[in-house]
This record gives C-alpha cells, structure tokens and sequence, in this order.
C-alpha cells in the first residue's frame, strides 16, 4: 500500500466538556472512497471539519498529505486549497455569480489569470451538467443546481480529496440522484474522497470502505459488501435496520 | 346527431365602476366607511397644509427688492430678496469674493468626478476611485487654502456657509466609512488587545455628545499640544467629526457582519481563502449590501450634525444664515422664518437625494429573486 494521503492516529476532540471525538484511528489511501454514517450527534460530520482544520483537534495527530494539522501549521491555507469541501447548506457566495463563485478561489488563491480561471470554470460547470447557468446568481437555482455549482467549485482547486458534509441532506427527493450522479462520476475518475452520507444506495455503490461511528468513536468499518451483509456490531445493525427500514 | 361546434363566448368590457380611475378609487380609497373618512379627512389636511404653505411661499411672498422695505406688506408671506442679497454670503461664507472662483472650481469638480461615480453603468470606476480619493483631496485643499501656485491664502475662518458644511459633510462621510469597517472588524476580532482597543474607542466616542467632542477638539487638544505647534480649527473639527461618525459606522457595520452566517466563513476558509481575502471579497460586500439604510442614515446624520460646529465658532450653512438675521437692512418679521426655511430646503435637498440614492443602489445590488 502506498503512504496514506490522511493518517489520523489516537485522535480526540471535544466542544468544551463535551468529548465529541474519542481516540480516532484511520487511514485513507490515495483514490480511495470513504462513506461514513452513523446517527445525528455521532461526531462524524466533527471529524471530517477536523480534516481541513474548520474544527481543531486537542490531542492526537492528524496527517494530510505528510503535513500534520496542529497548532503550528504554517500553510494552513495551502493544504485547505488542495482539500476540497462541500457543505450541506452548499454555502454559496450569494453576491457572486455561479461563474464567480466558481472563478473565485483560482484567482485569488491560485493566481490564475480570469481566462483560465473561466475556462476552469466552464469545463467543471460542464461536467456537472450546468453550463448554460454559469451567469445566474445562486438565489435563482434550485437546490440541486446550487449543491452542483458548490461542487464544481471546490473541483476548480484541483484538490486532491474531496470532503463531503451531508451534501444531500437538504434536498428535495428529487434532487438528491442528480447529486449523487455527478458524485459518483467523480469517484469513478479516482478522486480520494471521505462523504458523510444517510445515502446507503450511494455508500453501496461507490466506496471502498464505510464507516460507522456512534457517541464520537468509530464503531465498525467494513468493505460496503460486508458492511450491509453482515455487520459485526449490534449498534452497527440496529442502525442499519433503521435506515434500510424505510 | 350532429356534433356541436363550441365558439367561445366574446369578451366583455369589465362593469365601468371596477376600472380606471374609478375602479382605483373604490378599490383603494373608499373601501369601507372609515376608509372613506380617512381618505377625506388626510385630503382635507393636505390641502390646508398646500394652501398655508404655498400662500407663504408665493403667493403673499415678496420676490425683489433691496431692503426691509420690500418685506413689509400687510399679510407678509416670504421675504425672498434676504436670500437673493445674501445668497454668496450663504454659499461662501466670508470667502473673499475675488477668490470664490476657486470654491466654484471644487464644487465643479466634485459634481464631476462624483456623477459618473454614483452611476453603475460607468465604466473606468478604478480611475475615477482614485481621481476622487487621491487627487481630489490635494486639488481642494490647495484651492480652497491657497497660498501656493500663486493663490492667495484664505485663512480657514473666512470659509464659511454652505461650503463649510459640505467640507466637514464629505470629510466625515469619506473619513467615517473605511475607519468604521475597520473599527467594526476590529471588534469582532479573535486578538483580545485589538478588540479592546476597539471596543473602548467606540464605547467612548458613542458615549459621548458630539457638541463634547467638537469642544475638545478645539479647546482642549491645543492645551496638551506643546508650544508653537498649532493646526487648524476647522483640521481638528473635520477630525472629530470623523471619528464621532466612526464609531456610529462602526456598530452599523457590525449588524451586517453578525448577519454573515457562518457557512460563508467556512466556504471561503475551506477554498484556502486567507483573513483578509475573505473579508474583503466574501465578507463585507455581503455585509454592507444589508446595512446600506444604517449606512445612509448615518450619513444624513451627520449631515445634519455638521450644523454643530457653529458651537466652536464654524459659520456652516446655518450659522451663516443665522447670523445675518442681525442684519438691520434686512430686519423683517419674515426673515428669520425665510433664512430658516432655505437652510431647511438646502438640508432637506441633500439628505433627500442620499436616501433615493440608496434605495437605488440597494435595488441594483440585489442578487436575490425573491426580494
């Protein structure tokens, strides 16, 4: 196996008093795909936000791409640039454009000139199937466009992980396959990716490892098969008959 | 049995009494009884008002003349030839009227360079931003004060009238906008010396009337000012004006800041975008898009404020105008109630056209469709 891209060893965190994360190991592999699930309050949405340092661990170490994440991390900025994040609430730049949004970071923080950056721009625009949108402002999209266009977005950094935080979680019925689709087709093109996710057709289909987490501590992690088929851990499976009930 | 052919019915002109004026005025005016009174009673009102208003105004109103003579008819509305006699008093105040050219050239400039500034259509905003900031601060310092380029030098305390009111009105709106950002971002800052900072300069200068302020300004700074060093009263009130109107901004632009929600912090800061790019390109073109009205109104504010520095011996507009009701040629019953109503319509025209002004710009800079 080739050095891990994420290495997170004996990792805690906690919010205040409250121990949110309870010594987390875990490795992730270049292109590998991760799905993690478990219950609301279950940390696991914490311990992605730990990955680019929008949530700061107190003990233990976390490695992105042979950099630790601590307190003395100089190019914070240059690891989150290359550390895609997508957002439940998309978290669109409302006062920008879709093409602004997505033009922003590679300018300002890539120092491509404005061309490049809309050439970028338009080919990820295309790729996740809204190109004829790119002058519209977030507020006229629906949701599922919006949580494409923040997708695309993150893409025009060239990161080399992509992180997902409940990226179909307020979305309509509707809208959540045209998501998954795009999110697939990035997997597929070998992305590393980490996706929290109640989206157990998508976990199936996709990733390489998932992972179950309950009360800050990863419970169980399994290939998809194994996972589904055959769950080692009671928790694990009075989850798995709650989401897979319905 | 044949089939029917079905021909649609032709359209008929709405009932007479549901359109046009008439439909409006039911629909609107006389809906129900108390709205019928209100409606009768509000017109009522509004033409007495036009009716006392405009019979001062115009009609019972004199419009020349060359002294008090001219004013003093039986029913005396308006005593208009006071303004017209002191009109450049009330412009320029004590300027020298040979030199007043120069505050013709100031105010000419401004209007020009500020027109197509105010106009989002525009283009070359970059260079008209810095035309405004960089050279139009020297160009009317050293034309208004003189004393080089073979100018001569009008001392500060001849200026006066409208032209010290715009000059303490512009400083302190241009002075007060980025110093209150700062002062707001300040605040909200992680590093507890520069929140301090903040916190108390803010806390102090709200704290505090603005009449206090002037009064320090002119009286007591030159106290703790060592000998021989001297600057200028009107320098030291178009800084105290500055800073009172900072902390106002300061704390307008912390609503719009507090209504950033966090996801957008995050966005930026998970892009890679640094403090300062995220403030400025994420953060506060949000933020001060929601606090245009406080904006504004702080502006119109201090507009009005500026009426104050007639306390430390300034003659603004007002003050000017306040002080040549002393004027024996012109002592009419109607000339204060005159000299009064044009300051109140030279004031009233100003903050008028920075409120349509924003409401103008908050329109153009929606991005939302549900507004």
């Amino acid at each position: 196996m080739t050095d891990p891209v994420i290495r997170i060893s004996d990792m805690n965190k906690w919010f205040g008093t409250f121990h949110v994360l309870r010594d987390i190991n875990l490795q992730v592999a270049a292109g590998e795909k991760i799905v993690i699930c478990g219950p609301s309050g279950s940390g696991k949405s914490t311990l992605i936000r730990c990955l680019n340092r929008l949530e700061q661990h107190q003990e233990g170490v976390i490695e992105v791409e042979g950099v630790s994440l601590d307190g003395s991390v100089k190019n914070l900025e240059s690891i989150r640039s290359n550390v895609g994040m997508v957002f439940q609430q998309f978290n669109l730049f409302p006062h920008m454009s879709v093409l602004e949004n997505c033009t922003l970071a590679p300018i300002w923080v890539r120092q491509k000139t404005k061309q490049q950056a809309e050439a970028l721009a338009r080919q990820f625009l295309e790729r996740v199937r809204i190109p004829d949108q790119a002058d519209k402002y977030p507020g006229q999209l629906s949701g599922g466009q919006q949580q494409r266009v923040a997708i695309a977005r993150a893409l025009c950094m060239n990161p080399d992980i992509m992180l997902f935080d409940e990226p179909t979680s307020a979305l309509d019925p509707e809208m959540i396959k045209e998501v998954l689709d795009v999110m697939v087709e990035l997997a597929e093109d070998g992305m590393t990716m980490l996706c929290v996710t109640h989206e157990m057709g998508f976990a199936r289909q996709v990733a390489d490892r998932v992972i179950f987490m309950d009360e800050g501590e990863i419970v169980e992690e399994n290939a998809p098969e194994a996972f589904f088929s055959n769950p080692q851990n009671e928790r694990t499976k009075m989850f798995l008959s709650q989401v897979l009930s319905h | 049995m044949s089939a029917k052919t079905w021909t649609p019915k032709p359209a008929r002109p709405a009932p007479a009494n549901t359109v046009g004026f008439v439909g409006w005025a039911r629909e609107n005016l006389f809906t129900t009884k108390l709205d019928s009174a209100l409606t009768l009673l509000c017109a009522a009102l509004i033409i007495y008002v036009l009716d006392v208003g405009l019979g001062w105004a115009i009609v019972d109103a004199s419009f020349s003349g060359d002294d008090r003579n001219a004013c003093l008819k039986p029913v005396q509305g308006a005593c208009w030839p006071f303004i017209d006699a002191k009109f450049g008093q009330f412009i320029y105040g004590r300027y020298p009227e040979m030199e007043r050219w120069r505050v013709d050239w100031v105010f000419a400039l401004g209007l020009l360079g500020l027109v197509p500034l105010l106009m989002p259509t525009v283009g070359f905003k970059r260079a008209n931003v810095i035309f405004m900031l960089g050279f139009y601060p020297m160009f009317s310092f050293f034309m208004l004060t003189g004393g080089s380029f073979g100018l001569a030098a009008v001392d500060t305390s001849d200026w006066g009238g409208l032209l010290v009111t715009l000059v303490v009105a512009v400083t302190g709106i241009v002075g007060s906008l980025p110093l209150g950002i700062l002062l707001a971002l300040g605040r909200r800052s992680d590093l507890p010396i520069v929140r301090a900072l903040c916190v108390g300069f803010i806390e102090i200068f709200r704290g505090v009337p603005l009449i206090t302020v002037l009064f320090m300004a002119s009286v007591m700074l030159p106290l703790f000012l060592p000998d021989g060093v001297n600057f200028d009263k009107l320098m030291r009130c178009l800084i105290g004006v500055a800073l009172f109107a900072s902390a106002y901004m300061a704390e307008v632009v912390r609503g719009g800041l507090q209504a950033i929600p966090k996801g957008q912090y995050e966005a930026a800061a998970a892009l890679g975008l640094g403090y300062w790019k995220t403030t400025r390109l994420i953060i506060l073109p949000q933020a001060l898009k929601l606090v245009i009205p406080g904006i504004v109104n702080t502006f119109i504010g201090l507009f009005k404020d500026t009426t104050l520095v007639l306390i430390v011996g300034l003659f603004d507009l007002l003050g000017i105008v306040q002080l040549h009701f002393t004027d024996s040629t012109w002592a009419t019953p109607e000339t204060h109630i005159t000299g009064y109503a044009f300051a109140a319509f030279v004031f009233w025209v100003f903050c008028f056209a920075m409120s349509r002004y924003s409401i103008f710009m908050e329109k153009h800079l929606s991005t939302d469709p549900n507004q």
